[in-house]
Formats: C-alpha cells, sequence, structure tokens
C-alpha cells in the first residue's frame, strides 16, 4: 500500500517538497540545539517548559480526538461515520508521532531517552505518559494496517481486530487523562492544581480534534472526489459545537473558583493572562484572542443554518482549532509557572529557533498525514474502480 | 525473486563497503602503530585494582560498577583481591597514578576513535593547570 | 519459497522486537536485583538544617555559604537570570515565606535575605515524578540524592519542586566554572542539578561546606533522629517555621526567626 505515496500530481509533489524544505531547516536548527543546549530556548530557571511541552500536550489531545469517530462507529454502529474512521485513526499516528519527536527535542539528555523504560519508575506520570502514548501508537497502526488492508482486499477486517478497536476508546480517553495528570498532581503549581484540569482537556481535545478533522476532510473534498457525506460531517459538527461548549463551561468554572475566592495564588495567574501581572502582558492579547475566537465560534454553531454551511463550517473549525491552540499551547502551560514558586512574575517567549524547530516537527506530521491521506485514499480509488 | 540480478548485486557492494576498514588495512602499506602507552612511574603506584589484562578489557564495566556503588549505594571503598583498599573515583584513583591522561587513557581512545563522555563531567587534573 | 515484501518487512520487524525484549527482560531482572541488594539494614538518620535567620548578617550582603558551597561543587556561574544555576542563594524574607502574607511584618525581618537551598523534603514531589530514578531519597539518611548519569534532563523534577530550589543546566556549564574544585566532578548541559546536603563532605566525616563556612555559625546541621543532637535542641528551645507547611512535602530545613 505504501507505493500509493510514491505516485501523485504536481500539486502533491509540490506539497511534500514545501515541507521537507521546512523540515530540513528544523533538523539544522536542532542540531544547533544539540550542540549548544536548550539555552537556545527561550526557556529559564523559572520557566522550565515552555513551547515544546505546550505543543506535546495539544497533540496529544489531537491524537485522542481520533474516538470521537471510532467510537459512534464501532460502538453504536453509526455507519455514516464509515469513511472517517480510517482518517481519524491516521490522525491519530502523526499526532502521537509529533507528541514524540516534542519531548526528543525538549529533554536535556536525547540519548539517554531510553532510561525511562531501562528504569521503570511507576510513580512517576511521566513513565505513564510514555507507556499509554507508545501503546495508543501501536494499537492504531495495527488497526488502521489491517482495516485499510481488508478493505484493499474488499473482505471483512479480521475478527481480533474487533477487541483491539474497541480497546482503543478507553485508551484515547487514558492518553489524555494521564497527560492533564502531569499538571494535575503538582502541589507547586496551584494553577494546574485543579480536578477539572482533565476534563478541561477533554473537551478541548474532542473539539479541537474533529475541527482539524473536518477541515482536512474539506480540503480532501476539495483536491479529490472524496465526500464523507452530509450527514457525517453534520453530525461531527454537532460533537464539536458540543465539546467546544463543555469545553468553555470548564474555563468559566475555573474563573469562578478564583475569582471568588481571592485566593491570590489562584487569581494571579488569571490576572497574568487576560490583565497582565505586574507590567508582564505578553499573553494577554493571545488570551482575548483566543477567548473571542472560541466564543464567537461557539455561538456560531448554535445556530443550525451557519452549522448547515460547509464554508461558513470550514472558517469555524479554524478558528476553534486557533482558539484551542492558543489556550492549552501557549497559555495553559506556561502560566503554571508565572508567578514562580518564590512569587516573582517573569517572562517566556520562543526564540527562533525553538520556534523554527517546532514548526519542523508540525511539518514532519502534516508530511505523515499527506502520506497517509494519500495512501488511503488511493486505496479506496482502487476499490472502487 | 524478483529482479535477482540488481539485488545480489547491491548485496555485494553493501558487504564491501561494510567490510572497507578490514580490507583496506591489508591492502596499502602499513597499519598505524599501536599505542605506545606511558606507565606511571613511582613505587608506589604500580599496582592497580586489578591486572592489565582485565582492565585492558573490562575497565568500562568497572567504572560502571564504581559508578553506581558510589552514586546509588553511598559506598566509596573497594577492596582489591589481595587486600588493598582504593577509594572508588575516576578522578582521585585512576587518574592519581595515571596521572597523564594524554599519554595513558588517550593513547588508545584516540586509536579506536572512541569518546567516552566521562571527561564532559569528570575533572582531569593536568588540564587544569591551562585554566 | 515465495515471500512478498511486506511479509519480509513484518518478520525483520518482529525479529528486531524479539532481539530486544530478551534484552529488556535481562535488564529487567538485573536492575530488581540491584535494588533489593541495596536496601540499607541498619540505623537510620534523618539530616536537617535549621537556619538561625536572626544571626545571618544583613548587612554586607555576606555570602559565605554561597562562595563555600559553588566553589566546592564547581557551580557555574552562568551571569544572568535566563540560564543561571544555583544550589544556595537569599531571597528576601517575604518571597521565602510567600505563603506568611503580611502587611506589616516585623521591621527587621522586612530587609533580611534569608538563604534557601534544597528542603531535602520527607516527602519529596521532586522524587516522585523523576521517571527515571535520577534523583531519590536515600533511605539511610534521608538526603535527596542527585545521579548525574542517569538524569534525561527532563525538568519534571523541577517544575514539581514546589521552592524553585533546582536548577537546569541550560548549557555546558565549564566554560563558566571560575576555579575548578578538582576534588568534585562538573556537570555537562542537559542535566538538573541542586544542593546534595554535601553528602560527599559527610561521607569524609566533614560538615557540609556552607556550614563550616558560616562565621555566624547560623547554619546549623545535624541528625534529627539522636534527640540530643544540636539541632533537636535548638528546635526544642526556640519557634522555628518551614517553606509551605500546608504542601506536605515535609521539609526539613528549620528557620528560626
Amino acid at each position: 500500500m505504501l507505493e500509493h505515496a510514491l505516485k501523485g500530481s504536481k500539486k502533491y509533489w509540490g506539497w511534500i517538497f514545501s515541507l521537507s524544505i521546512i523540515i530540513v531547516i528544523g533538523v539544522f536548527f536542532y542540531l544547533k540545539q544539540f550542540a549548544f543546549g536548550l539555552g537556545i530556548t527561550g526557556l529559564s530557571r523559572d520557566v522550565s517548559w515552555g513551547f515544546y511541552i505546550a505543543q506535546l500536550t495539544f497533540l496529544v489531545g489531537v491524537a485522542a480526538s481520533g474516538v470521537m469517530v471510532v467510537l459512534p462507529y464501532y460502538l453504536h454502529d453509526y455507519k455514516q461515520f464509515g469513511k472517517l474512521t480510517i482518517l481519524g485513526e491516521f490522525l491519530a499516528i502523526a499526532a502521537v508521532a509529533m507528541c514524540i519527536l516534542f519531548v526528543f527535542v525538549d529533554v536535556g539528555q536525547p540519548v539517554r531517552l531510553m532510561n525511562i523504560l531501562l528504569y521503570p519508575s511507576p510513580s512517576s506520570i511521566l513513565f505513564w505518559d510514555t507507556v499509554v502514548l507508545s501503546g495508543y501508537m501501536l494499537i492504531n497502526i495495527v488497526i488502521s494496517h489491517v482495516v485499510l488492508d481488508s478493505e484493499r482486499k474488499s473482505i471483512p477486517p479480521p475478527k481480533w481486530i474487533k477487541p483491539v478497536i474497541i480497546i482503543s476508546i478507553p485508551w484515547a480517553i487514558s492518553i489524555h487523562t494521564v497527560t492533564a495528570f502531569l499538571y494535575a498532581g503538582l502541589a507547586a503549581r496551584p494553577f494546574w492544581m485543579t480536578a477539572v484540569l482533565a476534563p478541561r482537556f477533554l473537551a478541548s481535545a474532542f473539539s479541537s480534534g474533529p475541527a482539524l478533522l473536518l477541515v482536512l476532510v474539506f480540503i480532501i473534498k476539495r483536491i479529490t472526489k472524496f465526500d464523507p457525506g452530509k450527514e457525517a460531517v453534520q453530525k461531527l459538527a454537532l460533537i464539536i459545537t458540543y465539546a467546544m461548549a463543555a469545553n468553555i463551561f470548564f474555563i468559566l468554572m475555573e474563573f469562578f473558583t478564583a475569582f471568588y475566592s481571592s485566593i491570590p495564588e489562584h487569581i494571579h495567574h488569571f490576572q497574568y493572562l487576560f490583565f497582565g501581572l505586574e507590567g508582564h502582558t505578553t499573553l494577554v492579547p493571545w488570551m482575548w484572542a483566543s477567548a473571542i475566537l472560541g466564543v464567537t465560534s461557539l455561538v456560531l454553531l448554535f445556530i443550525p443554518k451557519i452549522r448547515k454551511n460547509e464554508d461558513y463550517l470550514f472558517i469555524i473549525c479554524v478558528a476553534i482549532f486557533i482558539s484551542i491552540w492558543i489556550d492549552k499551547g501557549l497559555g495553559m502551560v506556561v502560566t503554571g509557572f508565572i508567578p514562580t514558586p518564590l512569587g516573582d512574575v517573569v517572562d517566556y517567549w520562543p526564540t527562533i529557533p525553538e520556534a523554527l524547530i517546532s514548526l519542523s516537527i508540525w511539518a514532519i506530521g502534516f508530511f505523515l498525514i499527506t502520506v497517509f491521506y494519500k495512501i488511503a485514499l488511493s486505496v479506496r480509488k482502487e476499490v472502487m474502480t | 525473486m524478483y529482479d535477482s540480478g540488481k539485488i545480489i548485486l547491491g548485496i555485494v557492494i553493501f558487504i564491501a563497503l561494510f567490510t572497507f576498514p578490514t580490507w583496506y588495512l591489508f591492502t596499502n602499506g602499513e597499519p598505524k602503530p599501536m599505542p605506545d602507552l606511558v606507565f606511571p612511574e613511582n613505587e608506589d603506584q604500580k599496582e592497580c585494582v586489578y591486572n592489565s589484562e582485565y582492565m585492558r578489557a573490562s575497565h568500562m564495566d568497572l567504572l560502571n560498577e564504581w559508578r553506581d556503588k558510589v552514586v546509588r549505594e553511598g559506598q566509596r571503598t573497594f577492596t582489591t583481591s589481595k587486600g588493598k583498599n582504593f577509594e572508588m573515583s575516576l578522578t582521585k584513583t585512576c587518574l592519581g597514578c595515571h596521572s597523564n591522561k594524554a599519554q595513558f587513557c588517550d593513547k588508545c581512545h584516540d586509536y579506536l576513535d572512541v569518546t567516552p563522555y566521562c571527561w564532559d563531567c569528570h575533572v582531569d587534573p593536568s588540564q587544569l593547570e591551562n585554566q | 519459497m515465495d515471500i512478498t515484501r511486506r511479509k519480509l518487512l513484518k518478520l525483520a520487524g518482529l525479529g528486531a522486537l524479539g532481539l530486544t525484549a530478551g534484552k529488556y527482560a535481562k535488564i529487567f531482572a538485573k536492575e530488581s536485583f540491584n535494588k533489593i541488594s541495596s536496601m540499607n539494614i541498619g540505623s537510620t538518620k534523618r539530616w536537617a538544617m535549621v537556619v538561625d535567620v536572626r544571626k545571618c548578617l544583613v548587612k554586607e550582603d555576606c555570602r559565605d555559604c554561597i562562595n563555600a558551597c559553588h566553589t566546592t561543587h564547581n557551580v557555574p556561574d552562568l551571569g544572568n537570570l535566563k540560564d543561571e544555576v544555583k544550589w544556595i542563594w537569599k531571597e528576601d524574607f517575604e518571597n521565602v515565606f510567600i505563603e506568611q502574607e503580611n502587611h506589616y511584618l516585623e521591621e527587621n525581618l522586612k530587609e533580611k535575605r534569608v538563604p534557601i537551598f534544597c528542603n531535602h523534603c520527607d516527602n519529596p514531589p521532586c522524587v516522585r515524578v523523576c521517571p527515571t530514578q535520577a534523583t531519590w531519597k536515600r533511605e539511610e539518611d534521608g538526603i535527596v540524592m542527585m545521579d548525574w548519569h542517569r538524569c534525561i534532563g527532563c525538568r519534571y523534577c523541577v517544575v514539581a519542586c514546589p521552592y524553585g530550589s533546582r536548577s537546569f543546566n541550560w548549557r555546558d556549564p565549564r566554560p563558566f566554572v571560575k576555579e575548578t574544585n578538582s576534588d568534585f566532578p562538573t556537570r555537562s548541559k542537559g542535566v538538573v542539578e541542586k544542593c546534595t546536603f554535601c553528602e560527599k563532605r559527610l561521607a569524609e566525616g566533614l560538615a557540609p561546606a556552607c556550614v563550616e563556612a558560616c562565621k555566624e555559625k547560623a547554619l546549623i546541621f545535624g541528625n534529627l533522629n539522636d534527640p540530643k543532637s544540636e539541632v533537636r535542641e535548638l528546635l526544642k528551645e526556640n519557634f522555628s517555621i518551614r517553606r509551605k507547611p500546608g504542601l506536605g512535602t515535609e521539609p526539613e530545613i528549620y528557620y528560626l526567626v
């Protein structure tokens, strides 16, 4: 099936080529980082996790979101998602691959990464995150390969794949819950010490992930004959709507507990994000952009006429993706460190090498998605003819 | 086998490239001379923690064992089979006798193109004079 | 025998997996045995430090303890707040005891710069989160140790420490070590470091470097499990506070104010 990725139009190869350029630039900067150390990034003694880990956190959510098409189709026989499940599984593989790459570029001694597996530490959530993420990647590789292969041969998939697919459903929930646990159990960081963090993560994942899936589906619809069907698209839009509503509701809950209790330790982080703290306002415009994009998108999604218009839906999905990316990929991680445990307000902003390395990992992810989707759609085309 | 001609040719080329270091040496003149190590001079530095043969083959394993014993178990004393006590320290014990790292450790390491990263952290006192 | 390209790739992958699985099993077996054999039996100490803030000089910005520690352990001086590495340093009283919000704090404490360093907690969150056990709490004396050979530089411990005691080497520290002490290694870039209660000096029967260097004798080190130790006597007779006690970390640095 891999040979389908090697045959394509000029546009296909042009896209692959552009992604490769970005990837090569990123590799070049990563070699600089490997030689110099992580000091080449904007990270500091006070803000020790930043852009890389934020991308990882966001992408675990995207990976988990495959479950939003898998669950209805396999557990509730919702046939309309039949054309989408493979796309969701491939998206999950690409997203987890990006997560692993972001871990690789973030650690100070990447050649020692195997120590996590050589010296298992069950008390460390990072250990469990490694285990569940690797497992999820493996599961999705097996599922997508077996299912697509069976489709190619026009035979039903083997019976043993069904329990594997069923397991992938709670497993998907677990990867993002465990990722939330990375943050939610740390007494040192009151901004993250909230029981609602895991539910928030899941809600934002189940809106941003399917939003990305829909965007990809709309793009594929433009350039190939692929059409998942109006009902599938609308059902997915509805899922995004409810998930986004839950996400915004959870955020408002956070505001209430922080500001009503007026505990400085809790308020300061939200003040920093939305109003600035002691003159530091780096993230303020970003957070308001995220808020406006998010709330506007949700309100528009509630209006059936707009939701049913696929052109508007495309823009809304992009807006939701960006809004949640800012919230999770920029706001959440960094703000845990500001103010510091000693009460100082510091700044963080990714440097150019840091941004380019991150961009190249995103390019690798899109490279994988392009190749996987090309294979899936070519196999389907072959079967239809 | 499909394309058996190309595949067999490819395998032959691969084996030739892979074994290049070995056959190049025998066909092209003299191999580099074996490194001549400079051993410590003083009488009281004549006895190492193990014999030369063992050290030549396994000093890396020994150092790993020492590392775990000192750092993770807090044990610092090593007793040889003859009952002599040494402190398990790369800088203090090993380099205490083999003080000229360049003439001893580096000679074999350079010959074999090995770069142990121990020296990223562990101090070579002979380098400190240059500070 | 006819074999498809796909079957060959699958076989090769499974073969590689099988080889590594065998090796993995051996490593697991060895590691668990190591753990059992290194458990200590015998009397345990509980090292702790009492910091007498009243004695710590307020003028002259005394740095005796800091200089002693950083020189002994080859701690680099990176000269900027972003990359700095520090094992012990001084902060304003109100930042050290940030949970003690008090607008009308005793005047002479307002200007006090209090020395802070790793608290060697009894319930250390940093140890709990380390994915490789590169940091752990020693059974025999309670010191929270660092293994710089194993650390992968993930900085989870830095994130988990409620006191900001840990520093990461954002770049190679060696050019920034003013005077190398050949009695102690430096560290490489990419690992986390912190105060280790001078466990090497303790093994040689010496007091921690900071304790020895303090001219005012404001740092008192001792064994909490010994009811007759100086630290126990001081704690019995003086009012002491710890940093962020409500978090349950059980820090073992006691400040006499």
